[in-house]
């Protein structure tokens, strides 16, 4: 008789039947690739107006900004890749998708997270990287072993930081029916802001996306690091390698808000 | 792990079942009243092995809501649950292992996937090994008469076809239990008896407990050997159908049209005429199911006049759950 399958084999079957389903549709899979790639030029090209204009930005030149949006636009592309359509929540919820997860003997999150795998996001993934090389090349980054675990290490961190915001927002999905434009702030604002040396932006906003949602370590703060700078603002330098660990307490973070949303689903008081 | 049901404990276990919703309303300019609105309020009720038990009453009776705390989607406010000896919330997954769930209007298959790739996609899942899976479906696809469409989108299948794709669906892990939530809404004659059918057999083969929502009598007549009427939140009945029908006096109606204008057919026996229209061209006879039969009374009534056409009117379940509580 046959093995009894694992669980990582039933998630990995829903993975792969969401890609064949995308696969029956090529040319629309093409079009879609494109224009993301598209969109991730058109907006390295807004950094790149705006570098016509000054020629340095919070005190990090052209190429340095470039090096924080490879890092950012990676992190982000692996994220949106891996867990981008858990915002689909509250469209779930509403017609009763969600229950069908309810009734099925995995885990609600683990289902709702496979339940789409949308690969024409890679197009942001591969700017992203290629972004990332051409910036480490013209940054003149000295090329130590501690520099390329770096600059290997801070994408997969800052996807994880990335991913957990987006299941952390939508959790808001189970709380409120409408409240999916608030969570964006957070995804795409958050993704917005971690491109950007974080001299530009006051107190508050530098406090928030450094020590409440941690979008300083997808980027600015490893960059640091890499670029052997001192953080203008005074943060220790040993913040720079805190990537992996912050990602994994944003992901326990995540998790914890997903189970007090859930527990408000079944309606065990939240 | 074991599949036996220990004897002392049914396959559902109700005790003073509660669920209680806060319902918040605009009262005024400003203010906001909070209500706590009891959906279902103090059930108790047992399901033993092999049974099939009709869960009827109107709609917001509260049967969803009992159906989702039977299946481990919605914590009760009060009052105690057990399926197959588990506590539905805490105890998901394993429960989902053991009970299949359809809900009428709300789909477990993949939509843009073949038929054929979401029973494969279900038998992952839920971790069986092909042995175990295939010949169910085999089995499933030759008694719903599936072949054709299994490698059809879900999305382009009828509703009859889906239906027979979602109690496949259900039933592939071989479940001790099976949740149908309104599985005949929609459906044409023919896909609704085909169903039945399949249900019955599924029931005498494997000994299968079944519970059933619906609004549909015959359903109940060919499924259940047990209804539990809720109204209310509450229990209202808990007996056979016939027991029910009996207790509310429910009607059955001949309606028949004459070839001309006559008087009320007055004196069939078993019989009342509760409406004469039409000078007389068409008039309801009502009788008891247990006072005679529809062929008796059209065989009386075709004595004595020409008759056009006729129909059988059954008393419909809103009808038999409404007399009950006039009674």
């Amino acid at each position: 008789m046959a093995e009894v399958t694992s669980t990582s084999a039933a998630y990995l079957a829903l993975v792969r039947s969401r890609v064949s389903a995308q696969a029956s549709y090529r040319t629309s899979f093409a079009i879609e690739l494109a224009s993301q790639v598209l969109l991730i030029v058109v907006e390295f090209a807004e950094v790149y107006v705006v570098f016509h204009q000054v020629r340095s930005l919070g005190g990090f030149d052209f190429a340095e900004v470039a090096l924080l949006y490879g890092l950012s636009v990676s992190a982000f592309g692996l994220a949106d890749l891996a867990v981008g359509h858990v915002d689909r929540l509250p469209f779930y919820l509403r017609t009763g998708s969600f229950d069908a997860f309810m009734l099925r003997p995995l885990s609600a999150l683990g289902q709702l997270v496979t339940s789409d795998f949308a690969l024409r996001r890679l197009g942001r993934v591969l700017t992203g990287v290629v972004v990332l090389v051409i910036a480490v090349v013209a940054a003149h980054v000295t090329m130590t072993p501690a520099h390329l675990l770096l600059l290997v290490t801070t994408p997969i961190a800052g996807a994880v930081i990335f991913g957990s915001v987006f299941i952390a927002t939508a959790t808001i999905g189970f709380h409120v029916t409408e409240g999916m434009e608030f969570a964006n702030a957070f995804t795409y604002g958050g993704s917005y802001l971690s491109s950007f040396p974080f001299t530009v932006f006051g107190r508050v906003i530098r406090r928030l996306f450094t020590f409440l949602v941690p979008v300083a370590f997808v980027a600015y703060l490893p960059a640091l690091a890499i670029l052997d700078r001192r953080d203008p603002l005074g943060l220790p330098t040993w913040l720079s390698w805190c990537g992996l660990p912050v990602s994994l307490i944003a992901v326990a973070a995540a998790i914890a808000l997903w189970r007090n949303g859930l527990r408000h689903y079944v309606g065990a008081g939240s | 792990m074991s599949k036996t049901v220990p004897v002392a404990e049914g396959v559902i276990d109700v005790q003073e079942l509660r669920r209680e919703f806060v319902v918040r309303r605009n009262a005024g300019r400003l203010r906001r009243t909070r209500d706590v609105v009891a959906a279902v309020d103090g059930v108790t009720f047992r399901v033993t092995a092999g049974e099939c038990v009709g869960y009827i009453g109107a709609n917001g009776a509260g049967k969803s809501t009992t159906i989702k705390m039977l299946t481990g989607i919605l914590v009760p406010t009060g009052g105690t649950v057990r399926v197959c000896g588990l506590e539905p919330v805490r105890e998901r997954t394993s429960l989902a292992r053991r009970i299949g769930v359809v809900f009428g209007q709300r789909s477990q298959l993949w939509w843009d996937l073949p038929l054929r790739e979401s029973f494969r996609l279900l038998g992952a899942i839920h971790r069986l090994p092909d042995s175990r899976w295939q010949p169910r479906l085999a089995e499933c696809v030759e008694l719903l008469e599936m072949g054709p469409v299994l490698d059809t989108p879900v999305r382009q299948l009828s509703l009859g076809q889906r239906m027979r794709g979602e109690v496949s669906a259900a039933l592939l892990h071989s479940p001790e239990l099976l949740v149908l939530d309104e599985p005949t809404i929609g459906l044409d004659l023919l896909s609704k008896e085909r169903l039945r059918a399949f249900l019955v057999r599924e029931r005498a083969e494997r000994g299968t407990t079944i519970l059933l929502t619906t609004h549909d009598l015959p359903d109940i007549e060919r499924l259940c050997d047990r209804i539990l009427v809720v109204d209310a939140g509450r229990v209202a009945f808990d007996g056979t159908l016939p027991g029910l029908v009996s207790r509310v006096g429910a009607q059955r109606v001949l309606v028949v049209e004459l070839t001309e204008p006559g008087p009320a057919l007055t004196g069939v026996p078993g019989t009342t005429v509760t409406a004469v229209e039409a000078d007389g061209l068409r008039q309801h006879l009502s009788f008891r199911a247990e006072e005679t039969t529809a062929a008796a009374v059209i065989a009386a009534v075709s004595a004595r006049v020409e008759l056009r056409d006729l129909m059988v009117r059954e008393p419909d379940i809103e009808d038999v759950v409404r007399r009950l509580y006039l009674g």
